[in-house]
């Protein structure tokens, strides 16, 4: 399982962002999460406090969004939902089909408990 | 704007602002894509090609160069990069056979990420190399999810695993660009692994993999496996050689 250093990197971006508003807290983490992005994410909600631990976002709140598997037939033109293991279009059976969502592994958004009102650093 | 924040303030306004929420929509792997971008251009500048071996553990990778290696040798300069938690016992393997090798443990990391690559590749001489094989750690789950900077991804399925195994694996099945069906001299014995079953589970990925079965032991099916590595290296060499001329005009 690679969930813990998938927290890693995720932790990395965040506080990145967080030092960028130079942020003293970083309260709840949006996540989206696909069947097909390889991730389980209830490890995920274990594993973060574990790589937080100690940093301003040891107390963030992961908000996971799981999102549907979709996919684009090509020969009948149509887009429908499918499961990780058919991927096959549910109109017309034909399994020429591109995935159009259900792998992504995407941070949405970061929640940030900032400073000072002068804080904010607009380039 | 803030365009950063989100807050929807004019900038420069100090204001009590107490929270912000900040949109990023950012990929998790995109460290890993941008290094795995930079290893794909080093293969790009030397012309390597580079294919990533994967599979449960114990379905036949090593076997499978041990028994072509040579062969392919004869035609193409071949290297092997060797991933595993612990031991060099597979890099040994090759070592053998006088091929060079490099072995990477990863420790208790379940699979090769690009950083990893990265780093064995700086202790190779790429520009003597032509095919570069990646032999990934063994492990169904985790490696489909890190670039490498490969080429081609090629998964392994024995058949005392299973026949349903696509099925159950989507995420590394899904996007393999060969299916081998290995151990194929096995098949007797096993009894109930059926191919067509198994390429009906692959189809169902909405994948058009080709497929080869065939035996590290016996040496059934290794030439279509040959055959296939070597359609390979010549369409990269094709597309190479257009992205140079495209390069020069452009
Ligand atoms: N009968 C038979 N045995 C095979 C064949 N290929 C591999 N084996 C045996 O299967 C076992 C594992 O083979 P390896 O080549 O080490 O498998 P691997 O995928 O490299 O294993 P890891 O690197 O540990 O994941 C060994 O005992 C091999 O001799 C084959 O085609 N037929
Ligand atoms: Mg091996
Ligand atoms: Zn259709
Ligand atoms: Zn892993
Ligand atoms: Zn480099």
């Amino acid at each position: 399982m690679h969930e813990l250093s998938l927290c890693r990197s995720l932790l990395h971006q965040t506080l990145e962002v967080a030092a960028r508003h130079r942020a003293v807290a970083v309260t709840a983490l949006r996540l989206q999460i696909g069947p097909l992005s390889g991730v389980e994410p209830e490890l995920l909600k274990t594993a973060f406090p574990l790589a937080a631990a100690g940093t301003i976002a040891e107390s963030a709140v992961l908000n996971l969004t799981a999102t549907c598997i979709e996919v684009y037939c090509k020969s009948c033109n149509t887009r429908c939902q499918a499961t990780p293991s058919r991927l096959c279009c549910a109109t017309c059976g034909s399994c020429s089909t591109q995935l159009v969502s259900g792998d992504e592994l995407m941070l949405e958004s970061v929640e940030l408990t900032l400073d000072q009102p002068s804080a904010i650093q607009c380039p | 704007m803030c365009v950063d924040c989100g807050c929807g303030k004019p900038p420069g306004i100090p204001e009590p602002h107490e929270t912000a929420t900040i949109s990023l929509f950012q990929n998790l792997h995109q460290q890993n894509q941008d290094l795995a971008a930079h290893n794909r251009e080093h293969f790009r500048s030397s012309g390597t090609l580079v294919l990533n071996l994967m599979s449960s553990p114990g379905a036949g990778k090593t076997a499978l160069l041990e028994a072509t290696l040579r062969t392919l040798q004869k035609n193409h300069r071949c290297a092997v990069l060797e991933g595993d938690l612990e031991t060099e016992l597979d890099a040994q393997r090759i070592r053998a056979l006088d091929i060079p090798v490099v072995q990477i443990t990863t420790g208790s990391t379940c699979h090769l990420d690009a950083q990893l690559v990265h780093k064995a590749l700086h202790s190779m001489n790429l520009a003597e190399i032509d095919i570069l094989f990646i032999e990934n750690v063994g492990n169904l789950v985790c490696p489909a999810s890190f670039d490498l900077g490969q080429h081609l991804d090629i998964v392994l399925l024995s058949v005392t695993e299973g026949d349903d195994k696509p099925a159950k694996y989507p995420v590394m099945f899904r996007t393999a660009d060969l299916l081998v069906i290995s151990k194929l001299d096995l098949l007797p014995y096993v009894g109930d692994f059926r191919i067509d079953r198994a390429e009906n589970f692959l189809r169902d990925l909405a994948s058009s993999a080709p497929i080869i079965s065939l035996s590290a032991r016996s040496g059934l099916g290794l030439d279509e496996w040959l055959a296939w590595v070597h359609a390979q290296k010549a369409k990269s060499s094709v597309d190479g050689a257009m992205a140079v001329e495209n390069g020069g005009t452009g």
